[in-house]
């Protein structure tokens, strides 16, 4: 439910009005729901808004967690030396 | 037939009723727009059939309907695209495309300069092609009963000896090729859709893949299948191949090579890039020893630089197309009821 | 694509995989409901369901705004387009699916009638800009993700005095749709669905935050997890939940923090508020009739309301009998156990919302899992 997807800001206008690029794609959105945004920053869009800004330190947390999941596996495996 | 002094001024005006009645002014249209762009030996003998010389081989014919909307898209126009598109049909079935037909329904109202501007798109795909537009048709229809223009297309083409490309030749372990990027064409045109409008680069990539088809063959002429994935895209012609051979075919996710302005598209509107139309692409099926030099000569080809394996046929009573997934998991890849839309959820 | 394609990674798969098959415990089952039409979307065409050890297994909500609409409002959106001639604008979702006799919003294009697909309520802004003398009217379907566009879209209206615009609002509401499925029979005293914990919401949580799913998750002693939409997010989320099971703790937990915060978007919440107020009911199919689990317009904006403007026939509405979408949104069957599922019911010919939209379970098992067994099997014999 409710595509979303980051992008990231290239161009804001005072009408709560923003050009995004996700990839080489631009797509003109509102940022009516969404405040303090700068170029450059990453928004999740959906049916043509700004839902919510992406963070970059969270993101990169989570990814963190889901690589420390393995961790101990690889450990456990190394000792025992089985295949993964 | 040759006008010294057309009184049509294909510049201005539009298209009424009096072009399709067969009289002075269906001729002038033919004289001035149709036979002044599109001349060739053939067309010039000037008969409503086309005389042609015998044929050195088995024939191949195809024909295609062309209704697109929009009719001018970034990368063609529905003039390219029905020369293209036929060509390609006729290339599919291992053939070297020799002639061309072009039917035109027109409806009243059409503007003369936007039917000018695709005879003379049709002219240079077809002479860049090699293959002439040998005879056509005119048709008018009253306004309300023709989306601007159709097109209609037929192919002729001769099959070189030994060469025996066709469906039912597919067979478990042979591997299946792809000769380059997915989705570009239905990208383009939905970036122009109304009430879809996004920016991109991406154009439609509608070519013609008769001198691409040549070089794969002459590297293996025991290819098997061939098919360009139109409508419906990479999905339905994988189904529709399997369903009729009788097999199944497995795909890997993270081979099929697609542009990342496409795939970014695609996600924007929730679109599978699998079942996104291509105008420029071909499947190849052939014998797994075969793959390597076809693949080689396909990316020698400036219309198949980004040709990939994609998969392997397989034995499958279910006849089904499955796909390991970019994180290793498994996906049947279903042939879709009708087109596919964007969504929201 | 930038926090997209990291969280699609196969090596990133195996880590998370591994940790999932270790900590699962052997000696009972776990049965999550994801509650979000996306996050089953997301299951099967991914093929997460084959990361996951056997005892490990995904029960669908019904998190798919499209299959919980009622027959009825389907069928008067229909109306407004054919008897009122609005231009009637929505999301392509709703475009196939199947109101009373059969009759789609594409069917009724077919007919004649003005329905014009959309991206966004901007797009529909500007359709009544370009056609004044025309009414136009914006189909407002969605969870709490898309109510805020819809706010800001009717506030717009209101702002450039737009007369010929408005909205036929059905947006629906998260937590009381959760504490419903949790409430009923079937989970409670028949123990007919086992649901040992959820998925939440992954954009719905970014609009109204965690904390409302506080409530639930103490109430029902089920843990949740707020997960992503990317397949990584899927199975960090289960992992999570999977901890929560074993330590028997039953909290809200958030996995999506890169957009999700416990308090979500203030902003959004707030012109929500401004705009909506709750109806008291609302039908949902398959569901019933639930509680303060709706959304209508204020009489502020009433200028700007549909089912004000235009009058609307009351009408039966009639599902298909042997249809067991209801059950399968409640996740008490599964589509396969629905007697029309590949027969009568196909994509083709939906009989029921679940076939046709996007992510409800009937279409993601036909399209992407139909023979589920045999495209898992390699699978696990290759882990074998």
């Amino acid at each position: 439910m409710c595509l979303a997807i980051p992008a990231k800001i290239t161009e804001l206008d005072g009408d709560d009005m923003a050009v995004v690029a996700l990839e080489g794609i631009k797509k003109r959105i509102s940022t009516a729901l969404v405040e303090d945004l700068a170029v450059g920053d990453y928004v999740l869009v959906h049916v043509g808004y700004a839902l919510h800004k992406v963070s970059p330190d969270e993101a990169a947390r989570t990814l963190q967690l889901m690589a420390e999941a393995g961790v101990l596996q690889d450990e456990l495996d190394e000792m025992t030396g089985a295949d993964q | 037939m040759n006008i010294q002094d057309p009184k049509l001024s294909a510049r201005t005006g539009s298209i009424d009723m009096a072009h399709g009645g067969g009289g002075r002014a269906t001729a002038e249209l033919i004289a001035d727009l149709f036979q002044h762009h599109l001349t060739n030996p053939i067309l010039d003998q000037g008969n409503d059939a086309a005389l042609l010389p015998p044929a050195a081989g088995r024939l191949v014919m195809s024909t295609d309907g062309h209704v697109i909307s929009p009719i001018f898209f970034p990368g063609g126009d529905i003039g390219s695209l029905a020369v293209h598109g036929t060509l390609n049909d006729v290339a599919m079935a291992g053939a070297e495309p020799l002639y061309l037909t072009a039917g035109f329904i027109l409806e009243e109202g059409f503007p003369l300069a936007d039917l000018e501007r695709i005879v003379i798109s049709m002219a240079r795909a077809a002479e860049t092609a090699g293959v002439p537009i040998v005879t056509g048709d005119t048709k008018v229809v009253e306004k309300g009963k023709g989306d601007g223009v159709f097109i209609t297309t037929t192919g002729l083409g001769v099959v070189p000896d030994g060469v025996h490309v066709s469906v039912e030749r597919a067979k478990p372990g042979q591997a299946i090729l792809l000769s380059g990027n997915i989705g570009d064409h239905g990208v383009a045109i939905l970036s122009k859709r109304e009430n879809l409008e996004f920016e991109t680069e991406i154009r439609s990539d509608s070519a013609a893949l008769h001198t691409l088809v040549a070089g794969m063959i002459s590297a293996a002429p025991g290819i098997t299948v061939l098919r360009d994935p139109t409508r419906g895209g990479l999905a339905a012609t994988l189904n529709e191949i399997a369903r009729t051979a009788k097999v199944g075919i497995h795909l890997e996710e993270n081979a099929i090579p697609i542009k990342p302005d496409v795939k970014a598209a695609c996600e924007l509107l929730g679109l599978d890039p699998l079942y996104v139309a291509n105008e420029g692409k071909l499947v190849c099926f052939c014998e797994p020893g075969d793959a390597d030099a076809v693949l080689a000569a396909m990316q020698a080809h400036p219309l198949g630089r980004d040709a990939a394996l994609i998969g392997t046929v397989t034995e499958d009573d279910a006849h089904l197309v499955e796909m390991e997934t970019e994180i290793g998991g498994v996906r049947v890849v279903d042939w879709l009821a009708g087109e596919q839309l964007p969504r929201i959820c | 694509m930038k926090y997209v394609s990291e969280f699609r990674d196969k090596d990133l798969a195996k880590s998370v995989s591994a940790a999932i098959r270790r900590e699962a415990d052997p000696g009972r089952t776990y049965n999550f409901m994801e509650f979000c039409g996306g996050h089953t979307h997301a299951i099967f065409r991914y093929g997460v369901q084959d990361l996951m050890p056997d005892n490990v297994a995904y029960v669908h909500g019904p998190g798919c705004p499209v299959c919980v609409l009622p027959v009825r409002r389907l069928d008067d959106a229909v109306e407004i387009a054919e008897r009122h001639n609005a231009i009637l604008c929505t999301y392509g979702d709703m475009m196939r699916v199947p109101g009373t006799k059969q009759r789609s919003l594409i069917r009724a294009k077919a007919d004649g009638a003005d329905i014009r697909m959309v991206y966004s309520t901007l797009d529909a802004l500007k359709i009544a800009r370009d056609n004044p003398d025309r009414e136009v009217v914006f189909f407002a379907i969605g969870f709490e993700t898309t109510t805020p566009p819809t706010a800001v879209a009717i506030k717009q209206a209101q702002k450039e005095d737009l007369t010929n615009f408005s909205v036929f609002c059905n947006h629906v509401l998260t937590p009381p749709a959760i504490a419903h499925i949790l409430q009923s029979l079937d989970v409670q005293d028949l123990g007919t669905v086992e649901i040992d914990g959820f998925l939440g919401p992954s954009h719905v949580s970014s609009v109204i935050g965690s904390k409302p799913y506080e409530p639930a998750a103490e109430i029902f002693g089920k843990p949740v997890v707020i997960a992503g939409f990317e397949p990584l997010d899927v199975m960090q989320s289960t992992l999570m939940l999977i901890r929560q099971i074993n330590e028997g703790r039953f909290e809200v937990e958030n996995e999506y923090t890169r957009v999700v915060t416990r308090d979500g978007n203030l902003k959004a919440q707030a012109l929500v508020a401004e705009v909506f107020n709750v109806r008291d009911a609302f039908e949902w199919r398959g569901l019933g009739t639930v509680a303060k689990s709706a959304l209508k317009i204020r009489k502020t904006f009433a200028a700007f309301d549909a089912e004000r403007r235009f009058e609307i026939t009351p009408k039966q509405s009639r599902e298909v009998k042997s249809c067991e979408c209801p059950a399968i949104l409640r996740g008490v069957k599964k589509p396969t156990d629905c007697k029309l599922f590949g027969t009568v019911c196909t994509p083709d010919t939906p009989m029921g919302s679940c076939m046709v939209s996007s992510e409800g379970a009937c279409a993601a098992y036909w399209t992407y899992g139909r023979f589920r067994t045999k495209a898992a099997r390699p699978q696990k014999e290759a882990a074998a």
